[in-house]
């Protein structure tokens, strides 16, 4: 096949879906610790005035700040990868699930489907166990076409419920080419 | 910069105070609804102690999270005074918040460290601050050029005084003894949350849709 068709190649990308839920529902602080994966989407919230971006130097401090934001009156999500993830533990348990903080968490799902880490697939078994135990929503994304609705829903659930929520990213979604190789 | 600033002073030439004193003489001077994260552990308990205001928000795990929580706070009403209070442990527990402060640069933050030197509600264990680590040295070494130590009482009210007036982001290290707290925090997270958003003026849910 010499190109994807036109409605592929011109569809809009899932980061700037993203950016754009994000944005309807008035998220507007952005903490990350940086992953590959999420560096399109870092790079268009960077871009972007409406969004306040920070790079705090561990996950925890990022769960920090934006439980702080929101105790405040902002907005705000935490950007991770699942390594990072996995040294939330504590703080959720202790902070974040007690104090009913409707924390927004989008980790980019690695150790899955083809990666080449071993710590990385080791620790990724890590994470669903931990969200099942502390009782908090999560959902992988696979689809494009879901990623508007599962987005904008977690949000909103989150708030209205007061519990954290956990947009997980699959490499279903931020790896596959738009023809679906 | 002021004046006051320059000399950071040190943990050795700094007097022993007492936490809950200290702890008093910073609320006593907060009259505009100046919010206050309390540090897990005897941080948070001698702040309970000091009267229970609606703007302080008591850390009951989360080990090390008090600044960054602060942070939160500080980036979200930039028009509200924004105090962390946290322990020497905590603090070196999360020592990577101190340059993420400096980077976003809050003039509405103060971070106060209270340094006995120890773990003290786990028996008294050092902690690396007895043995040789200034955290004032650390905080500018991160970039926050407004840190400097507590001298004794009259010198840390001085310093509340600017941090109450001036720009920051401020650290300030006060040298505390081993007195145990004057108080015990109630352990109702949930409560203590919506007390806080409440004293911040927040609605937690959102208006139905």
């Amino acid at each position: 096949m010499s190109a994807a068709p036109a409605h592929c190649s011109e569809r809009e990308p899932w980061d700037a879906i993203v950016v754009r839920v994000l944005k309807a529902n008035d998220v507007r602080l952005v903490t990350c610790v940086p992953d590959k994966v999420l560096a399109p989407l870092i790079r268009r919230l960077r871009a972007d005035a409406f969004f306040t971006v920070l790079f705090p130097a561990r996950e925890e401090e990022a769960v920090g700040i934006v439980s702080g934001a929101y105790m405040a009156g902002m907005r705000g999500i935490v950007l991770m990868q699942t390594s990072g993830f996995a040294t939330l533990a504590n703080c959720l348990a202790s902070l974040t699930v007690p104090c009913q903080i409707p924390l927004l968490m989008m980790v980019s799902e690695r150790g899955t489907l083809g990666d080449f880490q071993l710590g990385q697939a080791i620790v990724c078994r890590t994470m669903r166990p931990v969200l099942e135990t502390l009782g908090i929503e999560h959902f992988a994304i696979t689809r494009h076409d879901e990623v508007e609705f599962v987005v904008d829903r977690m949000i909103r659930q989150a708030f209205a419920t007061q519990a954290a929520a956990t947009m997980i990213l699959s490499p279903l979604l931020t790896s596959r080419d738009p023809a679906g190789r | 910069m002021n004046a006051v600033f320059a000399d950071p002073g040190s943990r050795a030439q700094s007097r022993e105070m007492s936490r809950t004193d200290l702890t008093r003489r910073l609320v006593a001077r907060l009259h505009r609804e100046e919010a206050v994260v309390g540090g897990i552990g005897h941080t948070n308990f001698d702040l309970w102690a000091s009267g229970q205001r609606p703007q302080n928000f008591y850390m009951l795990g989360s080990m090390g999270l008090a600044a960054p929580i602060a942070l939160g706070v500080a980036i979200a009403q930039p028009q509200r005074r924004v105090f962390a209070l946290e322990g020497d442990g905590s603090l070196l527990m999360q020592l990577g918040c101190l340059g993420t402060i400096a980077a976003v640069g809050p003039r509405n933050l103060v971070v106060v460290v209270f340094d006995n030197g120890m773990y003290q509600i786990t028996g008294g264990q050092p902690t690396s601050t007895a043995l040789g680590t200034d955290l004032v040295a650390v905080a500018r070494g991160c970039g926050i050029a407004r840190s400097l130590w507590a001298r004794d009482e009259a010198h840390f009210d001085t310093l509340v005084a600017h941090a109450l007036e001036g720009d920051g982001p401020l650290f300030i290290a006060a040298r505390t003894d081993d007195t145990p707290p004057a108080g015990v925090t109630e352990r109702d997270a949930s409560r203590i949350r919506a007390r806080f958003m409440d004293g911040l003026g927040v609605a937690a849910m959102p208006r139905g849709r």
